[in-house]
Formats: structure tokens, C-alpha cells, sequence
């Protein structure tokens, strides 16, 4: 993993680092320093001066009925976006890989909401699901059902999810296609000529074949759930009602900018940075290891 | 491609059915968004809206773009654009510097450098929104290009992805630069670069959409609207309550907002699958 061949110089690969250290530095570690400082004390009512509490706001933190509701929140929201957002990829995948005529043009068709942002999504699905006016809330009203997620916390945590998993769709899709692209199709010839109809084939030779795509993708949508689905949550439900959608990182934001309680914000944050870095780690275990397959 | 197995006639149909509805599935949310910034706010308040596009396109479009809603939406692209390109280059130019030095230069603190550099990895601007807004604020950057742009700049993403380029490089190219003379800043400017071109390119398309689709750092640092991104201006947009708004106005914001975007990803879809497969998030 060295170079045998490398540069003398005595200052410039400080000065070629310099800047990516800097910003760094100035936006990541100052931040992350302050959060985990912030998270020991807390203000007093006017602002004027902090007191130490210690582990005073982690053990209120976890005390709080609300916070521990928001980690099921996650965990529910999250399992119910990666599950809807690959399966759904996982079977449009499988027909793309049957299709021998006009592949490409199915391929564009299905990747180009990647590029819609989350909170754009959000616009759109709480459109559609508008009590009032949405054209699939008149659709379900006429069938007999009343739509309205402003009351009914199970209908908002769908429409949530809903949203979230269309975004993902794409993405899942474009590494499912590539890896049942990847294995080798005479392996797929000999069992059919074997007599295996296609979902015999499909359990017992493809998907296994495809587990380390699986994986890989398991835990990027769990981390697109945890994280980039604030967009999602801010434009159709505000977390509500009655915290039925406040997912984790809407409620560092809740606190921190709407409530205005920053030492409980920071201490949530410090949890979520112990999050972040279990998943990353997991993450990279995976991919070093699927590297090495 | 798909040899033999399966070409009989009623199982290919099937497979183009489910197809094409999935595509319909995926494609809905947007044709309605469509149909809704073509017809008038009477179409839409008395369900059910129309589902063919109606003849107030231009009346709707150039609404938004010229009053919008707390801006106009043409200032906001234009906020958006600045953003995007900002995080983009900034990105790109910082972590091809810090990858050329960790990968070709031998020196003290390399690998802490590093090892600084990738713990970044761990933590996205959503979980330290608080403090970094705070020392943001302390540095004078609200409402800033600067404060939006910055922040989002380091990546570990990128560091990583020119190292691994880098060291695929045959050292033979540096030997036979150094031979003619070449020094550090030759080497990097007249072969590394070239070489790295396509790469370069497939990153530039992802961290465009990645720039462009940001939505709470700009929501807490621009106060002012005039300095609103798209993305986050649409929020302003939302109703509260159950006072009525002008969807087909928002509606056409929205089309607005996801244009560009999805004209990267499809106008440039060999390099975008490029490089989603290769940052791999």
C-alpha cells in the first residue's frame, strides 16, 4: 500500500494538506468538540452562565419517555424504509436482467429520482396525500377511507416512509442490476437445463450470489434512513403528530433550534455521533471484505 | 446476453408488464407534480385535479420565477447553482491536494493526517447541526456563500477516492518524470491530472446532485431570502395550517427545483453510475 517511488519536499505536502485540514479543523472538529463539551453542562434560564451537570443530560436524555419513543420511531422508520425501498428495487432489478430489448431505456426510466432531492420528494408526496385537495387522498376517500396524516400518526409514518423509500428506489436498483449483471450465466444455463423453474433458480442460486450486494446496501439504506431523510420528515410532518414521525435527527433539530435546549441537543448529538461511527464501521468491515472476495 | 434461459413469449410480456408498471409507479409522483404546475389553483381546490396538463404552463412558470414565494425562484436556482459548484470544485480541488500529498510525499504526521481526514466520514453536518451553526455564526458567515459553501466542503469520500486512484498508478510514470526532470508540481499538473480526468468527472456529477439537493444547512444559515437555496425555499412555500397556498405556483417551483439535477444524471449517465459505484455512498 507504499509508494516506492515518493516526492522529496520539506514543506509542500504540509501546504497540500493544509487546506483540506483546515476546513476539517474549523467545521468538523470544533463542532464535534463543542457538541461533546456542551453536553456536560447545562444553561441557566437567562443564558447568562452554564453549570456543569456531567452525565446530568445523558441521564435525563434516556429518563425522557420522548427521546426513548424517538429511538423506536427510528428504528420502526427505518426497518420500514430499507425493506419497501430494496425489495421493490430487488424486483425491478430481476425483470431488468430478464429484458434483452430495450434495457437502457428501462434503466433511465428508473434511475433519475436519485437526483431528486429529499425534500422535493416530501413537496411531492405530501401533494398527492393532501387531505383536502391530493388526488390519492380524493382516491382513498371515494374507496371509503379517510386519509388525513395531520391526525393519524400510523397514516403519517406511512406517507413518510413512502416518500423516503421512492427516493431510494434508484439507487438500490443500479447496484442490484450490477450484480445480478455479475454472475455468471451459465451457472443460471446448467440449472435450467436441470429442470429448476425460476424461483427455485432465483432462491437458490441468484440470490445468494448476490448477499455481499445485499449487505452493502442494507446498511446504506439504513444509513439514508437514519440521516438524509430529515428533508423528508421537515416538509410533510414536522415530526408530528404527537412525535408519531420525530425520527432521531429531527429531534437534534427539534431541540436545538426550536426548543432551544442545547444541552440536551448536544448530548443527543454525541449519541448520534456514536451512531454514525458504529455504522461506519460496519460499513467499512463490509466493503474490506468484499473487496478481498 | 441472457442466453437461453427463458425467452418463451408469455413470460417476456409479463416481464415488460411488471416493467413498465414500475416505471409507472416511480414515474406518478412526478407527472402529477407536472399536471398540477400546468393548471389553474381552481383545478386543484376541487378534487379531483385534472390528470392531462392543462394550458396556465407559462402563467405558472414565470410566476414562480419571477415572484416566487419569499424570493423569486430564478434567485434561489441561481443560490443553488452557486452552492453546488462551490461544494463541487471546492471539494474536488481540496481532496486531490491531500491525496497527492499522502499518497507521493513521505512525511512526519502523514498517516494522523489521514486518519483525521477519513474520521470525517463519521460525521454528517445533521448530527453536529447545532455547534457547527454556532461556530459559523461566530465566524461572522450567515447568510454567507462562504457559510453555506465551506461546511460542506471536506470529504472524506473524495480523499479516499483519488488515494485508491493514485496508487494504481504505475510508479514506473513517476520514475521516468522524475528522469526528465520533472518536479512535484510538473508531475501532478502535466500526468496525474490527465489520468485522472474521467474519475474527476464521474465525481463532479455526483457531488453536483449531492451539493444541490442540500436542504437543512441552508434552511438554518440563510435568514435572509434573498440568499434562500430552491431546495429550502420551497419549504417557505408550504402551507401552515389551513390557510391555501398556490400549488400549481409550488408545483412549478418544485419541477424547477429537481430540473437540474436529473438532467445531470441523465444526460451524463455512464459517468453518474461511474461514480456512485465507486464513492459507493
Amino acid at each position: 500500500m507504499e509508494k516506492r517511488v515518493v516526492f522529496d519536499n520539506r514543506w509542500l505536502p504540509y501546504l497540500l494538506v493544509a487546506p483540506q485540514l483546515l476546513v476539517t479543523f474549523v467545521f468538523f472538529f470544533w463542532p464535534a468538540g463543542q457538541a461533546i463539551y456542551q453536553s456536560a453542562f447545562i444553561p441557566d434560564p437567562f443564558g447568562l452562565k452554564t453549570q456543569f451537570v456531567g452525565f446530568g443530560n445523558f441521564e435525563y436524555l434516556f429518563g425522557n419517555r420522548y427521546y426513548r419513543e424517538s429511538f423506536l420511531t427510528t428504528a420502526v422508520f427505518s426497518v420500514l424504509v430499507t425493506i419497501s425501498a430494496m425489495s421493490f428495487a430487488l424486483w425491478l432489478a430481476v425483470l431488468a436482467d430478464r429484458v434483452i430489448k430495450g434495457s437502457s431505456a428501462y434503466r433511465t426510466l428508473l434511475i433519475w429520482p436519485y437526483a431528486v432531492a429529499p425534500a422535493i420528494a416530501g413537496v411531492l408526496w405530501l401533494f398527492m396525500f393532501n387531505p383536502f385537495t391530493g388526488v390519492i387522498a380524493w382516491m382513498l376517500a371515494h374507496a371509503g377511507y379517510v386519509w388525513n396524516h395531520n391526525l393519524d400518526g400510523g397514516q403519517a409514518m406511512a406517507l413518510v416512509v413512502a416518500a423516503s423509500a421512492w427516493k431510494q428506489i434508484s439507487y438500490n436498483f443500479l447496484f442490484f442490476l450490477a450484480g445480478l449483471q455479475a454472475i455468471p450465466k451459465s451457472v443460471i444455463e446448467a440449472a435450467a437445463i436441470d429442470g429448476a423453474s425460476f424461483w427455485r433458480r432465483f432462491w437458490t442460486i441468484v440470490f445468494p450470489l448476490l448477499s455481499p450486494t445485499t449487505f452493502f446496501l442494507l446498511v446504506v439504506n439504513i444509513i439514508y434512513a437514519f440521516f438524509d431523510t430529515f428533508g423528508v420528515i421537515h416538509t410533510i410532518t414536522q415530526g408530528g403528530p404527537q412525535q408519531s414521525t420525530t425520527i432521531l435527527v429531527y429531534k437534534v433539530f427539534a431541540d436545538g433550534f426550536v426548543g432551544q435546549d442545547l444541552g440536551s441537543s448536544a448530548a443527543q448529538s454525541v449519541v448520534l455521533l456514536a451512531l454514525v461511527g458504529i455504522l461506519t464501521v460496519v460499513q467499512f468491515r463490509f466493503i474490506e471484505r468484499r473487496v478481498h472476495y | 446476453m441472457s442466453g437461453m434461459v427463458e425467452k418463451r413469449g408469455l413470460g417476456t410480456w409479463l416481464t415488460h408488464a411488471g416493467l413498465i408498471f414500475g416505471i409507472a409507479v416511480i414515474c406518478f409522483p412526478i407527472w402529477i407534480a407536472f399536471v398540477a404546475s400546468t393548471v389553474t389553483q381552481d383545478d386543484l381546490i376541487r378534487p379531483p385535479m385534472p390528470l392531462l396538463p392543462g394550458p396556465h404552463f407559462l402563467d405558472n412558470y414565470l410566476e414562480a420565477l419571477l415572484t416566487g414565494g419569499v424570493a423569486p425562484v430564478w434567485q434561489m436556482l441561481l443560490n443553488s447553482l452557486v452552492m453546488a459548484l462551490g461544494i463541487t470544485i471546492g471539494k474536488i480541488i481540496i481532496s486531490l491536494l491531500s491525496a497527492y500529498a499522502i499518497v507521493y510525499f513521505k512525511f512526519r504526521f502523514r498517516m494522523l493526517f489521514f486518519w483525521l481526514i477519513f474520521m470525517t466520514l463519521m460525521l454528517p453536518v445533521e448530527v453536529r447541526i447545532v455547534p457547527t451553526y454556532e461556530v459559523v455564526a461566530s465566524l461572522g458567515l450567515l447568510n454567507s456563500y462562504t457559510g453555506l459553501i465551506l461546511p460542506l466542503i471536506a470529504s472524506a469520500t473524495a480523499t479516499f477516492l483519488f488515494r485508491q486512484l493514485f496508487m494504481t498508478i504505475p510508479d514506473e510514470l513517476t520514475e521516468a518524470a522524475r528522469v526528465d526532470g520533472a518536479g512535484p508540481v510538473r508531475f501532478f499538473i502535466d500526468i496525474l491530472l490527465p489520468m485522472s480526468r474521467t474519475n474527476i468527472a464521474a465525481l463532479f456529477v455526483i457531488l453536483f446532485i449531492y451539493g444541490w439537493n442540500q436542504y437543512l444547512w441552508p434552511l438554518l444559515i440563510t435568514t435572509e431570502p434573498s440568499m434562500n437555496t430552491v431546495i429550502m425555499g420551497i419549504k417557505q412555500m408550504l402551507p401552515t395550517g389551513d390557510q391555501t397556498v398556490e400549488w400549481p405556483v409550488i408545483m412549478a417551483t418544485a419541477m424547477l427545483a429537481m430540473l437540474p439535477p436529473v438532467l445531470v444524471v441523465i444526460g451524463m449517465q455512464k459517468l453518474f453510475v461511474k461514480g456512485l459505484v465507486e464513492s459507493e455512498k
